[in-house]
């Protein structure tokens, strides 16, 4: 190949380079291992970390069973190793996909149209923010205090550099829902959306129609936020809200310490050209057969660049996949069932100990921790392997001796027990 | 080719006027360079627009190009058979595929615009210098 | 003469929604063992839904099978060359999956206690001592989760140092060959964007850029070597004309490809730069991913870095939140550790030298491919070609063939296309990558079939631009799907509705055991 090109040595294809930007010393890298000693690696480090305890821990991110069929299906090379499908006619079977998953995020939440994914939840919320900033002409958001902590903080550093100033609204502290007379005092014309989470981060289910009644009687937005998609299957879908943006690690994308995970936003049809994100379309092709297409590209940065509504190109592909399959296996049945087995799983566990609020709730709640603090409680069940809730004081000083406790279909009742035994102490 | 009673800007757009209102449209030259059209974006009612700066867009499968209003003024017509029909911009640009309807703040404004002989002149100019 | 591919039947499939009957199940839950609540009782009635709509009801092997069948209309990298330039499209090393999936890694919880993360924690600092050291920087943040959200988080690190020294400034400037999310991005962190135009040799004109850097200027947006795949040759100087002003430069890492073990960003005046994980590191593209970028930087842009860093204490990893001058968080928890633990194994698995290796060979792949198509395709810039080469589409264009078309006749022959119409200050560009991982046959293949559409082109035209003939789906009416756009399926609709009825050919089933 080098006779071909015309050159004597590999060192040639560089000699253009100028001499100053040239490293001229090995990488300071370990030589390559074989793919036993990868492995091994891996797996010691695996070691080093958690292995066979039970978990309460929710907050954002949830232990739920992954369907056998989720990794057989990402595992084939054709999704695994495809591109993004700019090339419709071979890429049939991942825009497929898209579509079927674009349909069922809309069927789940209630709203008409839905995007191929964002990067999460988090970073969802901020991109539905600039959306309705978008649409209403307004700069102002109104946020819930109960939308999760890392979420708002995420909303905080997009809000800084768009001219959108954002306010916190508070919680009644004895229910644990939005409080709605503070959402009243905050709101004002300049209000582009109000920002309501549920299940909220203290796992309270919000009653979303009067939340979008204020904010709709002052020319607002209301942007649903959800970040436990599980509970989609028993909650009553958001209609009332004009944009969804969610989370949708719990169907099937491992923890991972955090990610990959998927994000959505979904909104109703008029908003569609705001959307962010790849949107894939139903058309058909020259021999008139149904095909499927990215769709909508002039919102997007490689044909708006500047005014693109985003500048987000790589999605989350693969892990919708594995959010699709998993709907897929579960079905319609399926998730309710799902959703009411972590439903009674948690409320057998709030029954034992003593809640910190009064409003329902779906697989997460507080819990007070009794005269102890929730260090304590969280060392005594190490003690049994179980990793207990999250102590509350980090993003919540004012619940300083409350925890946040998750109980999915994956909790065993010994180990709610356990749980509850340890409290009662 | 280009009507006589149109007047047109080097951004492509042509404005035919009228009793102190103007109607504006792109040119045969703009649909063609755009190809199939599939959405337009125009302004709302009642919404002020100046010569030069852009008050919408027109949109194919692969690029967006903004329209620039030739004349100042207040929008007072939208055609709405756009939005269900926008193929009408690239079948008819100079007729049936007009944009907006504006009622003219400064009838003057007018005389800076290119006549239909020499927008041809410009475009031909365009089209061989590619 | 097409030797890459040959005809074969492949199953056809309808949506989930066209397969779904009511009752069919692919899932089953182990039984309570507590008592059952009363949904409706326990959330309120109106917050109790009472069915998911339409939802999909479909058996196990129906699920299967649906997939399998999906996945086979598909091209992917484990079938073929990727050309597609920028892209990197490099082989997905199979035993990263397996150690991504390990137990104690994939179960980790973001809120667990860091006694009981450490291995995850030993992982992650690894890669950021590794990437710090490939790209010749201080320090690195792994949050960001992919390109576009790296650039967004090393433009607000840049607007956090210049405010504290007193001014945030008001402009980037970035090449007019650079890709979308650039200017995208700008627009996202609150600057406007200034275009300098490129050189005759496809480079950043040092005179304009000159003129156009100033006071009011934060940051150059950079990529080198450039969307055309040459090096950026004068770079030290062009960071010294940002320097003088006070400004930075920032370096879209999306083309590292070319420089790993032979350059590095750090050296040669770069201040902040974003990597590509799903590219130069090999994690799987996924149909549009999830990716990762990464953020490096100089010591002097560490304190901004997003909350929260990693940080040694007492012999063990811990996260730091104390950081007062930090950005701020750009997504919740600490990136997609997921692919950092693919791109490690890469690195592992290839070692300096084999970093250092892999680029030569890519650099090679480019070269060997430029050379052989010179002859039949317009290459408008001449300057050393790095790890992608673009040529220009203009001879055939005069046939009234297009990039486009060739990349669709490129079909034909058993390939993706390259990167068609970009970058946008080539004419008709046809941009191509093939990254190391392609051997000299299949590189051959591609070749000659370029070289045999060139001829098509003067003796059959429109066999190019009618295809490709020999897919399953032919070209797809984009038109349409932007016009009325259909961006979910719906059943069918009740009396005085229009329906758009499931075409027969997508229904492999007997319909009467559908339950539409």
């Amino acid at each position: 190949m080098l006779s071909a090109i015309g050159a004597s040595s590999l060192e040639d294809l560089f000699s253009h380079l100028p001499d100053e930007v040239r490293l001229n010393r090995p990488l300071n890298i370990a030589p390559g291992q074989s793919e036993y000693e990868i492995v091994d690696y891996f797996r010691a480090r695996g070691e080093e970390n958690a292995n066979g305890y039970a978990s309460f821990l929710g907050a954002g991110v949830y232990n739920h069973y992954r369907p056998v069929l989720v990794d057989t299906v990402v595992s084939r090379g054709e999704f695994l190793t495809s591109y993004t499908p700019y090339q419709a006619e071979i890429s049939q079977g991942t825009l497929t996909t898209i579509f079927e998953f674009q349909t069922m995020i809309c069927q789940l939440t209630g709203m008409e149209v839905a995007n191929a994914s964002m990067y999460d939840g988090s970073t969802a919320v901020p991109e539905a923010a600039m959306m309705a900033m978008r649409v209403t002409g307004r700069d102002r958001i109104v946020a819930a205090r109960t939308l999760h902590p890392e979420y708002r903080e995420v909303l905080r550093t997009y809000a800084q550099h768009q001219g959108m100033p954002v306010v916190e609204c508070g919680y009644d502290p004895a229910s644990g829902a939005l409080d709605l007379d503070d959402l009243e005092k905050n709101i004002d014309g300049e209000t582009a959306a109000v920002i309501i989470q549920s299940p909220n981060f203290f796992g309270i289910v919000e009653d979303v129609r009067p939340a979008a009644q204020i904010a709709h009687r002052h020319g607002a937005l209301l942007i649903f936020v959800f970040a436990e998609a599980v509970s989609l299957g028993i909650l009553e879908p958001p209609r009332d809200a004009d944009i969804v943006a969610g989370e949708l690690q719990s169907f099937a994308i491992s923890p991972g310490y955090g990610g990959p995970f998927a994000g959505i936003i979904a909104t109703k049809e008029k908003f569609m050209r705001q959307l962010p994100g790849r949107i894939v379309g139903e058309t058909k092709d020259t021999r008139g057969n149904r095909a499927f297409c990215l769709t909508l590209a002039t919102r997007e940065q490689h044909i708006r660049r500047e005014k693109a509504t985003s500048n987000i190109c790589t999605n989350q592909a693969l892990i919708a996949l594995m959010a699709t399959v998993f709907m897929t296996v579960y079905g319609k049945q399926g998730l309710r069932e799902l959703a009411e087995q972590n439903l009674a799983k948690a409320h057998y566990l709030a029954g034992k100990l003593p809640l910190r609020f009064s409003a329902p709730f779906f697989n997460e709640f507080v819990a007070s921790a009794n005269g102890r603090t929730p260090e304590r409680l969280n060392e005594l069940l190490l003690e049994k392997k179980i990793i207990g809730g999250l102590p509350l004081k980090r993003f919540y000083p004012e619940l300083g001796n409350a925890m946040l406790i998750c109980a999915t279909e994956m909790s065993r009742r010994e180990k709610l027990d356990a749980v509850a035994e340890v409290f009662a102490q | 080719m280009y009507p006589e009673n149109f007047r047109y800007t080097k951004e492509h757009e042509w404005v035919q006027t009228a009793d102190g209102v103007g109607t504006v449209g792109i040119t045969d030259h703009a649909q063609k360079e755009l190809g199939d059209i599939v959405y337009v974006d125009l302004p709302k009612m009642g919404a002020r627009v100046e010569r030069g700066t852009s008050f919408g867009s027109v949109e194919s499968v692969k690029a967006v190009s903004d329209i620039y209003a030739p004349v100042s003024g207040e929008v007072i017509g939208i055609n709405e058979i756009l939005s269900n029909k926008p193929e009408t911009l690239n079948e008819d640009p100079h007729g049936a595929g007009w944009l907006v309807k504006i009622k003219l703040s400064d009838p003057g404004e007018i005389q800076q615009l290119l006549s239909a002989e020499d927008y041809q002149k410009y475009v031909g100019a365009e089209e061989s210098g590619h | 003469m097409i030797k890459k591919v040959r005809q074969h039947i492949n199953q056809n499939e309808p949506l989930l929604f066209e397969r779904s009957s009511p009752g069919k199940r692919g899932y089953q839950l182990p039984a309570l063992d507590v008592p059952a609540v009363d949904a409706a009782k326990v959330l309120g009635r109106h917050n109790t839904r009472s069915e998911i709509e339409d939802f999909p009801e479909v058996s196990e092997v129906e699920a299967i099978r649906h997939f399998t069948r999906l996945s086979t209309h598909n091209y992917a990298i484990d079938l073929g060359l990727y050309p597609l330039g920028s892209c990197t499209m490099k082989y997905n090393p199979r035993v990263n999956e397996q150690v991504a999936r390990i137990d104690g890694l994939a179960w980790a919880h973001p809120y667990q206690p860091e006694t009981l993360s450490q291995g995850i924690l030993e992982v992650l600092a690894t890669l950021e001592r590794m990437l710090a050291e490939i790209t010749g920087m201080d320090a690195v943040t792994l949050q960001p989760a992919a390109g576009a959200h790296g650039e967004f988080t090393g433009i607000l690190m840049i607007r956090a140092l210049l405010e504290s020294r007193g001014n945030p400034r008001k402009r980037l400037l970035i090449p007019d060959s650079a890709h979308g999310t650039n200017p995208a991005t700008a627009t996202m962190a609150g600057y406007s964007v200034e275009n300098i135009k490129s050189n005759d040799c496809g480079m950043v004109d040092l005179e304009a850029l000159a003129r156009e850097v100033d006071e009011n200027v934060a940051a150059l947006m950079i990529t080198n070597p450039n969307t055309l795949g040459v090096f950026e040759e004068k770079i030290t100087r062009i960071a010294g004309i940002l320097h003088a002003k006070g400004a930075l430069v920032y370096m879209d890492g999306a083309n590292m490809n070319a420089l790993v073990g032979i350059a590095r960003p750090g050296d040669f005046g770069v201040d902040v730069m974003h990597l590509n994980l799903h590219k130069t590191f090999s994690t799987p593209h996924g149909g549009g991913g999830p990716g990762s970028g990464p953020v490096a930087c100089r010591a002097v842009l560490a304190p901004f870095l997003p909350t929260p860093r990693l940080a040694r204490n007492d012999g063990r990893w811990a996260w730091n939140y104390d950081l007062p001058q930090s950005v701020g968080r750009v997504r919740a928890f600490y990136g997609n550790v997921g692919m950092h633990i693919r791109a490690l194994a890469y690195i592992l698995a290839h070692g300096g030298d084999g970093l250092r290796n892999a680029t030569r060979d890519a650099v090679l792949n480019a070269n060997y491919i430029r050379k052989l198509l010179e002859p039949y395709y317009d290459l408008p810039h001449k300057a050393p070609t790095m790890h992608e080469c673009v040529f220009s589409d203009d001879r055939q264009a005069k046939r009234g063939v297009r990039t486009g078309d060739i990349a669709k006749r490129l079909i034909d022959y058993g390939f993706h296309p390259y990167t068609v119409s970009f970058p946008l200050i080539v004419r008709g560009a046809m941009m191509i990558e093939p990254t190391e991982t392609e051997g000299k046959s299949e590189l051959d293949l591609f070749i000659d079939a370029l070289i045999s559409i060139a001829k098509e082109i003067d003796d059959t035209p429109d066999l190019v631009l009618k295809a490709p003939h020999n897919t399953r789906t032919s070209r797809v009416d984009e038109v349409a799907a932007a016009r009325k756009p259909i961006v979910r399926w719906k059943p069918e609709p009740k009396a005085g509705e229009t329906v758009h009825p499931t075409p027969e050919s997508d229904l492999a089933v007997n319909r009467a055991g559908n339950g539409r």
